[in-house]
């Protein structure tokens, strides 16, 4: 299946190979450079390419290009599902993953990989049993590592592998049991230039940090399982239970994992906590353009919309801005042509509002369209579908765990169009 | 700790030195650093070794090549440490096929490994050497894969899988062997290795199909529980197979004779209504599940088995999950989205209900945004094209032009596909051609063009209306396009057409190649139909085309003149110069790009690309007449089975051919063994093997078995109803065999089956009473699919007495009470003896030990033949040959004290008979009197 990997950075230098099989030459990237030149962003390299002999398969992470190498059929997302969890795997490793993290720890990369693909086909992904297998660099342990000599391979071979829950090592112990289960939702909206929305649906996520110790089997039960329209589940939740009594019944990994994802579709009606009054005209013939944008909230059901961030791709002709935010700051890129806000906070009673003037380039015609403004934002302690976490429950196991839950709100692909 | 430190200070001392070197200047070292790594790995330092690897790999990884350091590194394969084992490992996968000889240094090694009692040891061991390419070690990886693929560890198994497949590519001659591998792998019911054989069958001999029927119901169940990526490989590979092996599931006309005439509705009748194969149903039933995955390969595999192979109106069901996978990655939005756009093109109603989900964003990716216009195009109908065209009005605008563009020739599309909105879309178009941005322009012009060639009486405004635009357009293509549009309808606008030929000659030397073709073009077509005006125009762009520097224009201008400028040479095709010329033009068919793209499977790599990709396996067409169902039956096991290989064969039973359902239980045993794995095997092998010799009396046991005539279907006996067992249902029956477990126990044959609609687990045997009942369990079977029925063998000890035996069948969830209650005749197995033995043996059981009564015998029962078969009904009893043909013998003895049991049937006239029975066991004699009397009295 996969034949190699290369890693290649932004500047277009390829920083790390493997192979599975044969060495194939890295001549083959160039055929990957070809099409990046062609490209005119970064993200519209086409993430299959075909060449004479092989056909390389990329993706773009943190300004990284992983581009797998294939010589015959396979199905696409086969490899990209599987490169995006390479990156996974390194970020939960490494904490980022950027070219220096990789080249810093390139030993523990390369064993990795060699774990993760044998002979082009995947082997072990799960990050439970790639920790037991090789241990994440800490600080501590490199020091550790130096001055007595010893290894990050583990030195005990795994066992997980070969039980019948293989996402969840043995042994596990911890002094304090907790479980702490956040809900993440994300808005993704399109809002028409009267304000009015075309199109919004809602992106949820469990994501669960669960240091308990030993084998627990959890249940976790909704108030309102009905609004869950379309789900997809870690494997260790057992489907079943769910069809049949809409419970979420597991024995967690241990650690950091998502538990499910989930939609909420476009047929219900979705609330959207912002609004945005506009008004960013350009005149014909004069080099001036006015911009106004005024934030407000609506619907939020009392919380506190935070981390406001508004950001907008002006036109090229613009050459520069003199705008006045009545609060946060603002600053505008005049290569890139990217205006962004960082509002802050929105209070109600005084609204945040961005006001002032855009210089266009003399002689110029006006541009034909306004820009579209990306809004992102955050609200604590609310589910913004409803859904509503009922109980959490322990078998198998006598201690007590400490549980918490979490909501949140956050703007996903939140577009106003002007 | 204090050993290290002790080392460090008795290491020479400038190996210490070394390292911070290396440490400090890292960049300047490259003259000395492989003299320097070599002096590392040949050190007795653990740690300087361990260094020196990590920077052998770090240049391995940078693609420099460490080749020369082979010999150093090599010598370090059997080292102690479990890291810097592993990195020479990397280097020596890595190097070995540059550096054969001496890669074969290392094999030994990894032999010894193989063998290895722990089983992890071992798949590393098979992993690397199988990873080795070097041709010479092919017959030692062959008979590395083969041990392995018998190993007991389903691990182990698995990496002999991912072997196949190396060894194959190194060395395709070994085919048919690994074929032998593969077969037997594929019958593993372990969820373990089920996708790495099926990958390995992928690459090897995707064509034998053949291979799959017997495993297919396995494969099918285990496919939940096997790895993410496994899934993708099984689905896939199902899905070729399930093409080859099952009717057309999309009978089209079937409605439509519905409501047809009386007679046709009879024709169809017996042309037999289609009624799906179950393991079709069993295929689409087992995946659906699969669609809540979170690994976006598997979501994609199970939906294009969905659209390949479910009935039309079930494929629906993927749509949900296909729009879920948009919020992923861009890549995988990609891919997805490709899919889609093939997938609305035959089936616009699957995803009309979400066509909001394709909206453009101003953020994503060109290819993404391009992707989603053409499925918004593809999903436009009369219904919703106003909501379709409004939020096309916002794209055109886009500051991305390859995506405005794009949007116009969508819009072209929607305005041929859908009449209603033709003009609309034609206005709204030519107000584009309004727009400051020519690329917007250029695009409005071509499609224009096109619209206008299907219906252009109407339009001779708009031809005027491009005509004076002409001016300012540049772009080339656009430029031609107008060319050819006034060329073509030049009669409609006879002013104005010669005024743009006059412009075009004056400016034809400037214009780019593909202008003055068209220009070549449209004078032709002027001077056939208004010669008057243009005749010297066309004359001396002509001549200007004659002396062009491309070959085409020149080629071209040559043609035309001889065609319609009359001469003595040109013979007769001048005289249809008009016809040629001016002949009507099919308009175009605007059409997706996606229209062929359904030729190659949804979800592959040939359709992403839309290019026959190297290795694709081409999907067969539906099979007329289905083949034969029964291939893919999997047996239960026959009663007789289960211990005849014990007297035949040193080997216990294998469970190879059992149902499916069982599957967890056998690798619940193995996994269990998997540290003493030899030892349990031979203690298994070394038991059944006494079983055979010891046991000679079990040996005799089956050769008068086999002289006694087979009776009809063996009596089985209600255990548990499915009612009061929630689904589950237990009968039982008596196989009237020796007993494996004990000699003292009666063998029980229970067969299992669950009519529920959902799968039992851990089935097992729970308290029994009276408690000291001597009871051999059947294993644990951990799960039990909805209509499955499985047969498993206990024994028990009834110490002779007819009283019940009581236990409790306990499901995970529920406990059931149940009972066997045996009749006497049961209680005893047949003991063979001659004539003689038999009168003496009896003359030793006279007196109280003597039972005997006069019966009348049914009418059917009088033959001597239906008496003795009517006794072996009742009793597990042996036939004693008799020399007297009016009386029958047959001996027996009981199962758990072993005394000896004698039946005597002296049948006399008028269809009478004495029986008498012999035994010390007088209780038994007088039940197993009734029970005989009965049977023989009754028909």
């Amino acid at each position: 299946m996969i034949h190699s990997l290369f890693l290649v950075n932004a500047s277009g230098d390829i920083f790390l190979e493997k192979h599975w099989k044969s060495v194939v030459s890295r001549s083959v990237c160039d055929y990957f450079f070809e099409a990046q030149e062609r490209a005119t962003e970064p993200e519209n390299v086409p993430p299959v390419i075909p060449t004479p002999h092989h056909y390389l398969i990329s993706v773009l992470r943190h300004r990284i290009y992983f581009v797998a190498v294939i010589q015959s059929e396979v199905p696409p997302l086969f490899v990209i599902e599987f490169l995006h969890r390479v990156v996974d795997t390194f970020q939960d490793y490494f904490g980022v993953c950027t070219e220096a993290a990789i080249k810093d720890n390139v030993v523990v990369v390369y064993e990795l990989l060699e774990e993760m693909l044998d002979n082009g086909f995947p082997l072990a992904t799960e990050s439970n049993i790639l920790k037991e297998l090789i241990k994440p660099p800490t600080i501590l342990r490199t020091m550790v590592n130096t001055i007595t000599g010893s290894t990050n391979v583990g030195e005990q071979l795994p066992t997980g592998q070969l039980s019948v829950v293989p996402w969840r090592r043995t042994g596990v112990k911890y002094t304090n049991n907790e479980a702490y289960f956040d809900v993440v939702e994300e808005i993704d909206a399109i809002i028409d230039k009267s304000g009015s929305t075309i199109t919004a649906e809602i992106q949820g996520v469990i994501d669960a940090c669960v240091k308990l110790t030993g084998m627990p089997d959890l249940t976790l039960s909704f108030m309102n399982p009905r609004l869950l329209d379309d789900v997809s589940f870690h494997p260790c939740v057992r489907f079943k239970r769910w069809e049949a009594e809409r419970i979420l019944s597991f024995i967690p990994p241990d650690g950091n994992f998502r538990l499910l994802s989930y939609h909420v579709s476009s047929q219900n009606l979705v609330a959207i906590p912002v609004y945005v009054k506009h008004n960013i005209t350009f005149r014909e013939g004069s080099s001036q353009g006015r911009f106004d944008l005024t934030l407000g909230p609506k619907q939020t059901m009392g919380k506190a919309v935070e981390s406001v961030l508004v950001s907008s791709q002006l036109p090229r002709g613009v050459l520069n801005t003199n705008l006045n935010p009545s609060q946060g700051t603002y600053t505008f890129d005049p290569v890139t042509k990217l205006l962004t806000w960082d509002v802050g906070k929105i209070n109600p009673q005084k609204l945040p509002s961005l006001k002032g003037s855009m210089s266009l380039q003399a002689g110029a015609s006006k541009p034909d369209e306004n820009p579209t403004i990306n809004i992102q934002f955050k609200i604590q302690q609310m589910a913004i579908s409803g859904l509503k976490v009922n109980r959490l429950d322990m078998y198998g196991e006598k201690y007590k765990p400490f549980k918490g839950i979490k909501y949140m709100t956050k703007a996903g692909k939140f577009q106003v169009r002007t | 700790f204090s050993g290290n430190s002790c080392d460090a200070t008795s290491a020479p001392q400038h190996y210490t030195s070394l390292i911070t070197t290396l440490k400090t200047n890292s960049g300047i070292f490259s003259v000395l650093r492989n003299e320097d790594l070599k002096e590392m790995l040949e050190s007795s330092k653990e740690s300087l070794k361990l260094e020196a690897m990590k920077r052998i790999v770090g240049l391995i990884a940078k693609g420099k090549n460490a080749s020369e350091l082979f010999p150093a590194v090599v010598k370090n394969v059997a080292s102690k440490n479990i890291e810097l084992k592993k990195l020479v490992y990397v280097y020596l996968v890595r190097y070995a096929e540059e550096q054969q000889d001496l890669a074969l240094l290392s094999i030994s090694t990894f032999q010894r490994a193989l063998k290895d009692p722990n089983q992890l040891i071992r798949a590393s061991a098979l992993r690397v050497l199988s990873s080795i390419r070097v041709p010479i070690i092919v017959p030692i990886m062959m008979l590395a894969i083969k041990e392995a693929a018998t190993d007991l560890s389903p691990y182990v198994r698995k990496t002999s899988a991912h072997a196949i497949q190396k060894l194959y590519s190194l060395d395709p001659e070994q085919k048919e062997q690994l074929i032998e591998v593969i077969e037997k792998l594929l019958k593993d019911k372990s969820t373990l290795v089920a996708g790495s054989v099926v990958m390995a069958f992928e690459e090897v001999c995707p064509d034998r199909i053949d291979l799959i029927h017997k495993n297919y119901r396995k494969l099918c169940n285990l496919l939940v529980d096997v790895e993410e990526w496994g899934q993708v490989v099984i689905i896939s590979m199902l899905t070729r197979y399930a093409r080859t092996q099952f009717t057309s599931p999309w009978k089209e006309n079937n409605e439509k004779a519905f409501y047809d005439s009386e007679e046709e509705k009879k024709d169809q009748v017996e042309a037999k209504p289609y009624v799906m194969d179950p393991d079709h149903r069993l295929l689409l039933r087992n995946t659906k599940p699969l669609l809540q995955s979170r690994n976006t390969a598997v979501v994609m595999s199970v939906a294009q088995l969905y659209w390949h192979l479910a009935p039309k109106h079930e494929v629906s069901v993927v749509t949900k999950s296909l729009v879920r996978l948009l919020r992923s990655h861009r890549e995988v939005q990609y891919i997805v989205l490709q899919n889609i756009a093939t997938m609305s093109i035959q089936r616009k109603g699957m995803f009309e209900p979400y066509m909001k989900s394709f909206y453009v964003r101003s953020t994503d990716a060109t290819h993404i945004k391009t992707l989603k216009l053409e499925i918004l195009t593809n999903l436009a109908n009369e219904a919703n094209i106003s909501t379709i065209l409004r939020e096309f009005q916002t794209y055109v605008k886009s500051q991305d032009k390859a995506f405005a563009a794009a949007t116009i020739q969508a819009i072209g599309r929607c305005a041929t596909n859908i009449s209603e909105v033709t003009d609309t879309c034609l206005n709204g178009l030519v107000l584009l051609l309004s727009n400051r941005d020519e690329t917007v322009v250029a695009e409005s012009v071509v499609v224009i063009k096109k619209l206008l060639q299907m219906q252009p009486t109407q339009h001779c405004e708009i031809i005027k209306h491009m005509a004076k635009l002409f001016d300012n357009i540049t772009v080339s293509m656009a430029r031609a396009s107008i060319l050819w549009l006034i060329g073509e309808y030049c009669e409609r606008v006879p002013k104005i057409a010669p005024d743009v030929l006059r412009k075009m000659a004056k400016s034809f030397t400037a214009e780019e190649d593909i202008v003055k073709l068209q220009t070549v073009n449209l004078a032709a077509k002027l001077y056939l139909t208004n010669s008057k005006q243009t005749k010297l125009l066309t004359q001396y762009i002509l001549n200007l085309g004659k002396y062009d520097q491309n070959y085409d224009i020149r080629d071209r201008t040559r043609f035309i003149r001889q065609l319609i400028v009359p001469n003595e040479k040109s013979g007769a095709l001048s005289k249809y110069a008009r016809r040629i010329l001016l002949a009507p033009k099919p308009a175009p068919v605007l059409e997706s790009a996606f229209k062929d793209r359904d030729r190659f499977q949804l979800g592959t790599l040939s359709h992403s690309l839309n290019i026959k990709a190297t290795g694709y396996l081409e999907l067969s067409d539906w099979p007329a007449v289905a083949p034969d169902q029964s291939v893919r039956n999997v047996e239960v096991i026959e009663p007789v089975k289960e211990w005849a290989p014990s007297v035949g064969k040193a080997k216990p039973p294998k469970q190879d051919d059992k149902f499916y359902s069982d599957s967890g239980e056998d690798d619940h045993e193995e996994e269990e063994g998997e540290e003493g794995s030899e030892s349990s095997s031979s203690e298994d092998s070394s038991s059944s093997s006494s079983d055979s010799s010891s046991s000679e009396g079990l040996s005799f046991c089956v050769c008068i078995w086999v002289n006694i005539p087979t009776f009809g279907p063996v009596k089985s006996h209600e255990l548990l109803h499915h009612m009061t067992g929630k689904g589950l249902s237990a009968r039982y029956h008596f196989p009237r065999q020796p007993c494996l477990y004990q000699p003292n126990m009666v063998a029980v044959q229970v067969t299992l089956t669950n009519g529920s609609d959902h799968s039992l687990e851990e089935i097992h045997i729970g308290d029994r009473s009276p408690a000291s009942l001597n009871l051999h369990c059947f294993n644990t079977i951990e799960r039990l699919e909805p209509e499955a029925s499985v047969t498993v063998s206990m024994g028990i000890d009834f110490s002779d007495s007819t009283q019940a035996a009581n236990f409790q069948l306990c499901t995970k969830d529920d406990q059931f009470s149940v009972s066997i209650q045996p009749a006497v005749g049961e209680l005893l197995m047949p003991s063979s003896m001659t004539e003689q033995d038999f009168c003496k043996e009896q003359g030793k059981l006279l007196g109280m030990n003597e039972t005997s009564a006069t019966i009348t015998l049914a009418a059917e029962n009088s033959s001597s033949q239906s008496l003795s078969k009517q006794v072996l009904s009742v009793a597990n009893v042996g036939v004693v040959s008799s020399s007297e043909n009016n009386i029958h013998r047959f001996a027996g003895r009981t199962v758990s004290s072993g005394a000896l049991v004698l039946v005597t049937a002296e049948s006399r006239e008028s269809s009478t008979a004495l029986l008498t029975i012999n035994t010390d066991k007088s209780i038994m004699a007088s039940m197993l009197l009734r029970d005989l009397k009965q049977a023989l009295a009754q028909a």
